[in-house]
């Protein structure tokens, strides 16, 4: 881990976070910084605890032990306001995307707005419409109802809904899973450009050995509910620890490197 | 003392807007009335200056109310410039300049008359959709039923007894209940009237008829269309979303012969078990009141129950049961495939499907009630 400690500015920190399900330790003592500005990727095995340090630090899983801190606030334990008041500085997107199905597009995406600020329809209409454009998406998809998206769509859509409120940070849990190569290249673009038109800072579990090559700025690997190795692309090829070494090196992984590197 | 948020300074014919401090979507309501506020002096002036120097902050919303001011300057025909914005904003900025620039004709609002008319006729077009739905189920359980009988080991014994004990024997303790208080009430009800009259004993018969007949069977059905009906619509509606159903057909299985046969099978044997359960139950509670409320003994209850009530009155109730359980299992079943991806339209066919299949059993019920008088039964 190179860290510079002259940088305070850290979206998300975690310091020995302790998760687990009746004697099951899914999460054991495990420290992350997600530095303001960056896309970071998370790797690890599958059922191996990503997606719930994920929902931990957005306070969906209750801890056992340990501190979270995102953009200086504590999160959960004894103050469970500042939980709530969070809720307006991070955007979800979730695996399955999660879109209110008995709402048209433009009203979820609206729903944010709606529940948090006092503004008129007009206004709001005009935000969805500009959020949904940023995501790629064409004006005439606004009243279309979710069950009639496609898989692309939906996770474009629910990205809109993430951003609906301009939060500083964003989670996405796995945003290119099911998505062809080039839709899952111009997601990875989409992410990458309004991260740096927004200043976002993105937290992202992911799968996708293209993502963490073209999108992230630093990847971090969990193993044995710890963070064994963290830091940009070509630092974690490096790393000796073997499963990283496994996952990094193994045959799908070395089918994709000679075009990447 | 915080700067303010928009400052307008007319210059002859131009206008200098020096928005300031932070313009997020916390401050959403404030900005946009102002934002509104200078619409005015905005279409007097020939030329807008927007001295960005002094924003703080910069999201979505505030960037998207300063692009509605420059374009509303463009639109009528003036001059607009942005100075002094940040480099950090200026590709929010530019990413703006290019959404929101064509949208789509919203749809013609319909005449509220008309848009009633439309319903109504929807309506009237969607139920023939209804009929034929329930015929189609009707007619692939009738396959399915024939492809059984062909190779009776395709029937599935397993998930029929356990749709068996679901709907028949775990429904029996709030069956007898409801027909115990029912049988209870109606006893109560005919002593207040009928001892005006000194006719008491004829209770008897009226609980006895009324209960074998009609409302044994009436009451346990609806009760079970409510209770196992919904249940059936909700597990299919919920499988068909989740695409469980299609993966079934994509094995080469018949999902009518999986899941809904087993279901209506199970619903035909239960219903006329509870229903027996029930009447029994319903003279039980009217014997009870009688006792309690109409000093009769039980010796003389059960003497002018042999009396008052034939073999016949307890065929008639029990010959309509599997009819009304076919009519709640295939309304159900159709209900459930017919739920499409949403929450909303789950919960809207479940309740159809209690609504639909409560109205058929009653409707039922008028038909073999003049059947049965037809035959003299």
């Amino acid at each position: 881990m190179t860290e510079q400690a002259s940088t305070p500015q850290f979206a998300i920190r975690v310091k020995d976070l302790v998760v687990g399900f009746g004697r099951q330790i899914v999460i054991d003592h495990l420290s992350l910084d997600v530095r303001r500005g960056e896309i970071l990727g998370l790797v690890g095995a599958s059922g191996g605890g990503k997606t719930v340090l994920m929902r931990t630090i957005i306070g969906l899983i209750p801890r056992q032990s340990g501190e979270i801190e995102v953009m200086g606030n504590l999160i959960g334990g004894s103050q469970e306001r500042s939980t709530q008041s969070a809720a307006g500085r991070w955007g979800i997107l979730f695996q399955q995307g999660a879109l209110f199905s008995s709402l048209t597009v433009r009203q979820n995406v609206q729903f944010p707005l709606r529940e948090n600020l006092n503004l008129s329809q007009a206004l709001m209409d005009e935000i969805a419409i500009t959020k949904l454009e940023m995501v790629g998406l064409a004006p005439e998809d606004a009243d279309k109802f979710p069950a009639e998206l496609s898989g692309g769509m939906t996770k474009r859509v629910a990205l809109a809904r993430a951003l609906a409120l301009d939060p500083a940070i964003v989670f996405l849990d796995e945003p290119t899973s099911g998505l062809d190569p080039i839709a899952a290249g111009e997601f990875d673009a989409l992410i990458k450009t309004l991260q740096q038109t927004l200043g976002l800072t993105v937290f992202m579990v992911t799968h996708d050995l293209a993502s963490m090559y073209t999108e992230c700025d630093r990847v971090a690997a969990l193993a044995e509910g710890k963070i064994v190795a963290i830091g940009p692309m070509h630092e974690l090829l490096q790393s000796e620890h073997p499963w990283v070494r496994a996952y990094f090196h193994g045959k799908r992984s070395q089918m994709l490197q000679p075009q990447a590197s | 003392m915080t700067e303010p948020l928009l400052t307008a300074t007319p210059l002859g014919d131009v206008l200098e807007l020096r928005p300031g401090g932070s313009w997020t979507a916390a401050n959403g309501t404030t900005l946009e009335a102002l934002t509104g506020g200078v619409a005015a002096q905005l279409d007097r002036a020939t030329t807008v200056k927007l001295d960005m120097a002094g924003v703080g902050e910069l999201d979505t919303i505030g960037a998207w109310l300063l692009e509605k001011i420059s374009r509303r300057a463009i639109a009528a025909g003036h001059h607009a410039e942005v100075v002094g914005l940040a480099d950090n904003y200026a590709g929010l900025i530019e990413e703006l300049h290019q959404v929101n620039r064509h949208n789509p004709a919203p749809l013609p609002a319909l005449n509220p008359v008309v848009a009633k008319l439309n319903d109504i006729g929807q309506a009237a077009v969607g139920s023939r959709e209804d009929v034929l739905a329930f015929l189609q189920m009707l007619g692939s359980l009738f396959l399915a039923v024939v492809g059984v009988l062909r190779r009776p080991r395709s029937l599935r014994l397993t998930s029929l007894v356990y749709q068996l004990y679901r709907v028949g024997f775990q429904a029996i303790p709030i069956m007898v209940l409801i027909t115990f208080l029912i049988g209870a009430i109606i006893a109560q009800q005919g002593f207040f009237h009928f001892r005006k009259f000194g006719a008491d004993s004829y209770v008897v018969d009226m609980v006895g008829i009324l209960v074998l007949r009609e409302l044994g069977v009436l009451i346990v059905a609806i009760m079970v269309a409510g209770r196992s009906g919904s249940a059936y619509t909700a597990e299919l509606g919920s499988m068909k979303m989740r695409e469980e159903i299609d993966a079934l057909s994509t094995m080469g299985l018949d999902p009518v012969e999986v899941l809904i046969l087993p279901r209506i099978i199970a619903l035909i044997c239960a219903l006329p078990i509870l229903t027996f359960i029930g009447s029994m139950a319903a003279l039980y509670g009217g014997g009870l009141v009688a006792q309690l409320y109409g000093d009769m003994t039980p010796a003389i209850y059960v003497a002018r129950l042999h009396d008052a009530v034939s073999v016949t009155s307890f065929k008639v109730g029990i010959i309509k049961a599997p009819f009304m359980a076919l009519a709640i299992g295939v309304v159900a079943c159709s209900e459930g495939l017919r739920v499409k991806g949403s929450a909303e339209s789950l919960g809207k066919q479940t309740t159809t499907s209690v609504v639909k299949s409560i109205f058929l059993v009653i409707v039922l019920d008028g038909l073999f009630a003049v059947f049965f008088a037809s035959i003299g039964m």
